[in-house]
């Protein structure tokens, strides 16, 4: 965990479905570096391939040639038990459709990642009441996902996903579903969050997402395009 | 994620969808209590068998002449009746070692009246007293009468319950006179009640002295029947050749010949039907667990539709760290609550039915069939959850996120 390797590495990686006789080539050789700390926005019209980034960013695939480092690791030596253990503590997770788990309340849902963990059940308690209120939903804590506005439920997924203290925090379009005002709550949270030193990497196709960020890589069919660093306002 | 939490979780999972739930629990339900109560009730019908066989009395061999074998009769019916004096011969202790009683009984169907009042017992017996200790009478009021009353020709009778409730209504019948076919009796004793033996009420008797009733019912022709009582379990085999050996004798009956008289193991045939009862209570356990099978496949179906309708959910539980083991073990214990709520329920619902009579067969509840019916719905659980919950753990988190 020292800083002399870049949380993300990704080092020409390629993916390539194949959709019956059609192969579908994803992304088509990807070099990227984010480095602890930052913010960055990735932008790119739909099939440009960064949801396909996501996903091998996020451990959730894996590139199909070239490599993955996360935190200076080779994610693709891994197992999958080993990847669900890389997810749980290494990364967090915002989806744009929210992705509670329904009937769970906020408290427990916050839980969720620590008890797959194996952290206490004390301890547990104690981090995912501190990471509901740093979202500022404390008195939501006992409420179910049914019970929550969009921007709440949103508030709840991103506590969820950094109540194990990740290396990453990754979200895909965020706040695609959301109005304006919490739209704004959710990438106040993102940015607090940047402050406090965590890394943050943001899919998105709102140019005004994007403009928070410190740094936005534009994808265009399965490549990098653009990679600009932003001098952030405030 | 082990213990309470994930059992509450499972609860959860299975509370929002009350009636699905409710009805594959209620598919456990009907196998496990099947299974209890279709075994209870084999057992009700062994125990049933068991207890006829009892008041058969121990070690009991019933002695008949054959009654109207055709052709056979017309010229050997002198030599193929039972006597008194067959009777006394079979309790010579020399000749027939492992008797312990014989006792001669004849049998006649009069009416009993006491005060006006009239009745018909099924069963009146004329013997001597070893019938009580044969047929295992034990005397309820009163005394039995002796061989003193036989010698006697006394006029005594030993009634039944359902006899005594039937002539007597509330009175006590100890020391009354009854006119039994036109002679006067005094009732000396009552018996223990027997109960019935499924086939009749035992109860239902009247016994006097075998002397006192040839002289006022029968005539002193052939006997009825000879009971004959074995020393013990045993010597019954032997008690029975040694029946046939002295009877013959004394009819001059060649071994070569067919024996004419007839000499019944009641109890061994009982036992022959007590086998059967056995089969009988298998077969029962068999066709209730294949009702539990059907059970089970009910949970099995009601855990892929689960499974299938919380892709997403299980691909959300990856995203966040879950292993193959912690989906495995959520879904495979809702799987296993399903069964186990089925169980306790089935349990409870079994035992309750045991109280009634079914069929005529008042069921015999079994902590032994409570304990198989139970476990193996618990078994059955963890059988047909495996195959969902391993669907549920195996979906690659990427493809379960994805699924609408």
């Amino acid at each position: 965990m020292s800083r002399s390797h870049p949380v993300i590495e990704l080092r020409a990686a390629t993916k390539t479905y194949q959709l019956g006789e059609i192969e579908v080539r994803a992304l088509r050789g990807v070099s990227v570096k984010i480095e602890r700390g930052e913010m960055v926005a990735i932008m790119g019209s739909s099939g440009s391939g960064k949801s396909t980034l996501m996903n091998i960013v996020g451990c959730l695939d894996s590139p199909s040639t070239g490599s993955y480092l996360l935190d200076g690791v080779d994610v693709r030596r891994f197992d999958e038990d080993e990847l669900a253990d890389v997810r749980n503590r290494k990364l967090g997770f915002v989806f744009q459709s929210f992705n509670l788990v329904a009937r769970t309340r906020a408290q427990a849902q916050v839980e969720l990642p620590l008890a797959y963990g194996g952290v206490a059940r004390a301890e547990r308690r104690r981090r995912a009441a501190a990471a509901l209120e740093m979202v500022g939903l404390s008195d939501r804590a006992d409420h179910l996902p049914s019970e929550l506005s969009g921007g709440q439920q949103q508030r709840v997924a991103v506590a969820r996903a950094v109540v194990t203290n990740p290396a990453l925090i990754l979200a895909d379009e965020p706040t695609g579903n959301l109005d304006s005002v919490s739209t704004d709550e959710v990438l106040s949270i993102f940015e607090r969050l940047n402050a406090e030193g965590r890394t943050v990497v943001l899919i998105t196709h709102e140019p005004e997402v994007a403009e928070r960020a410190s740094r936005v890589i534009r994808l265009a069919d399965g490549q990098v395009i653009e990679d600009t660093q932003l001098t952030r306002a405030a | 994620m082990i213990g309470v939490e994930s059992v509450v979780i499972a609860l959860q999972g299975l509370l929002a969808n009350r009636l699905r739930s409710a009805l594959t629990v209620l598919g456990m339900l009907i196998g496990v209590a099947s299974v209890i109560v279709l075994i209870a009730v084999g057992k009700g019908s062994q125990a049933e068998v068991q207890s006829r066989i009892e008041a058969l009395g121990t070690n009991v061999l019933l002695v008949m002449a054959p009654r109207g074998v055709g052709g056979a009769r017309s010229n050997a019916s002198q030599a193929q009746s039972l006597t008194m004096a067959d009777a006394t011969a079979l309790q010579n202790s020399f000749d027939a070692p492992d008797i312990l009683s014989a006792t001669p009984v004849v049998t006649a169907s009069p009416t009993i009246t006491f005060d006006g009042t009239s009745y018909t017992p099924s069963s009146f017996l004329g013997a001597t007293p070893t019938i009580f200790t044969a047929r295992t009478y034990a005397p309820e009021a009163g005394a039995f009468f002796t061989s003193s009353d036989v010698t006697n020709h006394d006029r005594v009778v030993v009634l039944g319950e359902t006899v005594v409730s039937n002539v007597f209504g509330g009175t006590n019948p100890i020391g009354q006179t009854v006119q039994i076919g036109g002679d006067n009796f005094t009732v000396v004793g009552v018996t223990q009640p027997k109960g019935s033996n499924g086939t009749e009420d035992q109860d239902d008797v009247a016994i006097a002295p075998i002397t006192a009733v040839q002289d006022s019912l029968t005539g002193f022709g052939p006997i009825s029947e000879i009971l004959v009582q074995a020393k013990s379990e045993g010597a019954l085999n032997a008690a029975s050749a040694e029946v046939t050996g002295i009877l013959d004798g004394l009819h001059h009956i060649s071994a070569t010949s067919s024996s004419s008289f007839t000499v019944i193991n009641q109890g061994s045939l009982l036992q022959t039907s007590s086998a059967t009862s056995d089969v009988f209570t298998t077969l029962l356990g068999e066709v209730a667990a294949i009702s539990l099978l059907v059970g089970g496949i009910g949970v099995m179906n009601i855990m892929l539709v689960t499974v299938t309708e919380r892709t997403r959910e299980i691909g959300i539980r990856k995203a966040i760290g879950a292993r193959k083991a912690d989906i495995l073990s959520q879904f495979l214990i809702e799987a296993v609550l399903v069964s186990v709520l089925g169980g306790l329920a089935g349990v409870i619902v079994g035992l309750a039915t045991t109280r009634f009579t079914i069929a005529g067969v008042q069921p015999v509840p079994s902590a032994g069939s409570v304990g198989l019916a139970f476990g193996a719905a618990v078994v059955v659980g963890l059988f047909f959850g495996t195959y969902p919950a391993s669907r549920a753990a195996s979906l690659r988190p990427i493809d379960a996120l994805r699924y609408e």
